[in-house]
């Protein structure tokens, strides 16, 4: 299911060889398109929902989206890293926010 | 160089064009660890701390830091014992878990003797582990505790490379490397600069997890989302098919594993049904584990009574079916979300896109498609009580490791430390072992092949091939669309046409190495299906009803079937053949109560 990629913020996570939402997927699932650097997902019947690419994407260019056929227009869930902690803001398809922070490792 | 990163795919112009193009990488090491997922991390760990020169290699498929069960996170660690109960009572629990067994007695055992000592090494590393009022850990059931899990993955992959593991990320491994009847490491693709690796070891442990993707999963339908499965859908049952296909000995198959989970967007449903009490309701608001399974022990009822519970409602009309969530207080809802999101984070965008506050309305819940998952339920290798497969040399830890259900993450865990034990101790006095060129070349001729067949060549893809398998054992080998129900005639049928599909491995092409990794995949898969659907013909009873249902043999059969189903298939002709093996019990009890 798919990520889909804002081509605003993606710039390819240019001068890595190895961009950081490539390098993150389960599935070998992102690819970065060289000759735009913008990434794209190469088989989004194949993705897991897991959003580790999401989460390392370093621009946050990266959304998930529920299919239509399984979820309706539009709601939005994005994390945002910190050292420590992990932030969570979702909207509803009716334009609800909730924000979720908590602590989510000890040693750093 | 630890933790070796890969780099962008190779573009079509510069994949290799002939089987001589193809870069093959030779690599010496004492310990190789296919799959560093949750076990495989701990089998480096552990290796290392024995004998800090022991040199340990990881051959990881995605890349260690998110790749496997863990990729998203998880919320909980579901065995972890408490103070007044010993490794005993949680044996005891999960023989009664699964039914009263058969199951493997001495590896619960020694897997619950050192599961405690694993979660601590996970709080040690920085895994928030959360507490009570009184600072003590807080348990959300019997035996589970809660986490914030969301970087449960990365703390395990960073103390593997800490350790001092070489970890060789984007290396999907397809084939053991044998001398005689020992394994004596083990080869994979490139799926980024297309190299063969090859790897010589004087020991391999197998702890590429579980197999998904066999069935077709409901979601699959007329939507875009063909992986949208509970388990980890790139563990394909890889790592199973590379021993079968050696002569390992394969057990309990037909114990699948198969959840409830919420309906539409596969999620957990013990997070909200044992995590915060939320009674499975159906479509009359009849609490189901109390009014109809209260003989069975209710809510305590063995697992797979209640992962087919609400399965049963909708055959017999009263689906759809709740997990009961009306009602919670603000403070316990934000938790419940904070769970899903450190596991299932796309759980609660599936409830946003739904417009839904589980306060306010239940969370519908369904069954899942069946998995083959020897951490979850009994599929795996039978293996020794040092984790040694029928194959010597080839250990086995995890979801890979067969009878002993119920280990999840604290259970990985500690396996994979107790096969590091075993893999030590086996490769003492070991020489290195001798390359063997023409192995090489044949399982270079095997993986590559779809390749190399041309732009032009009429043929099928990766993902036809998965799908037609995913249909035949949805419909013919108890899947999902038949209330996971088979008989001895839907098996044969099934039989046939996996024969049918091995036949046509010879059509499967790949573009590009993604797809490439994607055929080897599908062929995994098959050769998987073939065994699964051997353990579910010999079984002709009804054990663990929605695990295993024989719709011809609706009953238990203590006189003939309280035991074990094995299979191994001949190297050299690929004919499977099933036997059965004893069951002992060890712990002394009531095998089908926990009395605690
Ligand atoms: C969504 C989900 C939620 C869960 N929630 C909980 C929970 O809350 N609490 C709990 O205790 N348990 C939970 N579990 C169970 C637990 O996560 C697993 O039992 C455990 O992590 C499995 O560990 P493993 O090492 O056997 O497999 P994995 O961690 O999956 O590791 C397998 C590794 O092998 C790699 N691999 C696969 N094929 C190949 C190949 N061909 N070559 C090389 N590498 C390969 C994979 O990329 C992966 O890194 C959950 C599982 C899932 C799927
Ligand atoms: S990580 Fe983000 S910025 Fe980098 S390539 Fe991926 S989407 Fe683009
Ligand atoms: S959500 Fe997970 S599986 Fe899907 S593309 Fe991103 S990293 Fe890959």
């Amino acid at each position: 299911m798919p990520p889909r990629i804002n081509p605003d913020k993606c710039n390819g996570c240019e001068g890595l060889a190895e961009s950081k939402c490539e390098e993150a997927c389960p599935g070998d699932l992102m690819a970065v398109d060289e000759t735009v650097m913008k990434a794209y997902c190469r088989s989004t019947n194949d993705c897991w929902d897991c959003m580790s690419c999401t989460k390392a994407c370093p621009r946050n260019a990266i959304e998930q989206r529920i299919p239509y056929q399984l979820g309706y227009h539009k709601a939005t869930l994005k994390p945002f890293m910190s050292k420590n902690t992990i932030t969570w803001k979702c909207k509803d398809i009716y334009g609800n926010e909730k924000v979720y922070k908590y602590r989510n490792r000890m040693d750093k | 160089m630890p933790n070796i990163s890969a780099k962008r795919a190779l573009q079509p112009e510069q994949l290799p064009k002939s089987m001589e193009e193809v870069q093959v990488v030779n690599i010496e090491t004492d310990l190789l660890i296919i799959g560093g997922g949750n076990a495989g991390c701990f089998v480096a760990v552990e290796a290392r701390k024995l004998n800090p020169e022991i040199r340990v290699a990881i051959m990881e498929k995605g890349e260690i830091m998110r790749s496997g069960a863990c990729s998203a996170g998880m919320d909980a660690i579901n065995t972890y014992i408490p103070e007044g109960k010993t490794p005993e009572d949680l044996v005891q629990w999960s023989r009664a878990q699964v039914g009263g067994g058969p199951l493997r007695e001495d590896l619960a055992l020694s897997n619950a003797e050192e599961l405690n000592e694993a979660v601590d090494d996970l709080e040690r590393w920085g895994l928030p582990v959360l507490k009570d009022e009184n600072g003590k850990t807080k348990y959300r059931g019997k035996w589970d505790i809660s986490i914030h899990g969301e970087q449960l993955k990365p703390i395990m992959a960073e103390k593997a490379i800490e350790a001092g593991a070489d970890v060789y990320n984007r290396v999907a491994g397809t084939g053991l490397l044998m001398e005689g009847d020992r394994c004596v490491g083990a080869m994979g693709l490139g799926v980024r600069d297309g190299k063969l690796y090859v790897f010589s070891a004087k020991a391999v442990v197998n702890s590429t997890g579980g197999a998904g993707t066999l069935y077709k999963s409901y979601t699959a339908d007329s939507t875009d989302c063909g992986a949208q499965i509970w388990m980890c859908p790139y563990c394909v049952g890889t790592g199973y098919a590379m021993g079968f296909r050696k002569g390992a000995e394969l057990s309990s198959l037909e114990q699948r594993w198969v959840a409830t989970r919420t309906k539409d967007f596969c999620g957990p449903v013990d997070t909200i049904s044992v995590g915060y009490k939320a009674p499975i309701i159906n479509c009359k608001g009849e609490k189901i584990m109390q009014q109809r399974y209260a003989h069975l022990g209710g809510d305590a009822a063995p697992r797979f009574i209640r992962a087919n519970a609400p399965m049963n409602e909708w055959l017999e009309g009263r689906g759809p079916t709740y997990c009961d969530t009306r009602g919670l207080d603000d403070a316990t809802n934000w938790q419940m979300m904070c769970d899903y999101l450190n596991e299932r984070p796309t759980f609660v965008l599936f409830l946003a896109a739904r417009g839904q506050d589980p306060v306010k309305e239940p969370i519908e819940i369904f069954g899942s498609d069946p998995y083959i998952m020897g951490g979850h339920t009994m599929g795996g290798f039978w293996v020794d009580i040092d984790r040694m497969t029928t194959i010597p040399g080839l250990f086995a830890a995890g979801e890979t490791a067969g009878g002993n259900p119920n280990k999840f993450v604290g259970g990985c865990a500690a396996e994979g430390k107790i096969a590091a034990r075993g893999a030590w101790k086996y490769m003492q006095g070991m020489a290195q072992p001798a390359l063997d060129e023409q192995q090489v070349a044949a399982e270079k001729e095997r993986i590559y092949a779809p390749l190399m067949r041309g732009g032009d060549f009429d043929g099928v893809s990766p993902r036809e091939m998965k799908e037609r398998l995913q249909r035949l054992m949805d419909e013919y080998a108890g899947g999902y669309s038949q209330f996971y129900r088979t008989n001895e005639e839907r098996l044969d049928y099934a039989l046939k046409h996996i024969k049918m599909l091995q036949d046509q491995f010879r059509f499967l092409k790949a573009a590009d190495l993604h797809e490439l990794m994607q055929a080897n995949e599908t062929m995994d898969r098959v050769d998987v299906a073939e065994a699964v659907v051997h353990h579910l013909k010999a079984r002709k009873e009804t054990r663990w009803a929605g695990w295993q249902t024989r719709a011809d043999y609706p009953e238990r059969d203590d006189v003939n079937f309280d035991c074990f189903v094995e299979t191994v298939r001949d190297p050299k002709t690929g004919e499977v053949r099933a036997f059965t093996r004893p069951y002992e019990q060890i712990v002394p009890g009531d095998r089908y109560n926990y009395p605690g």
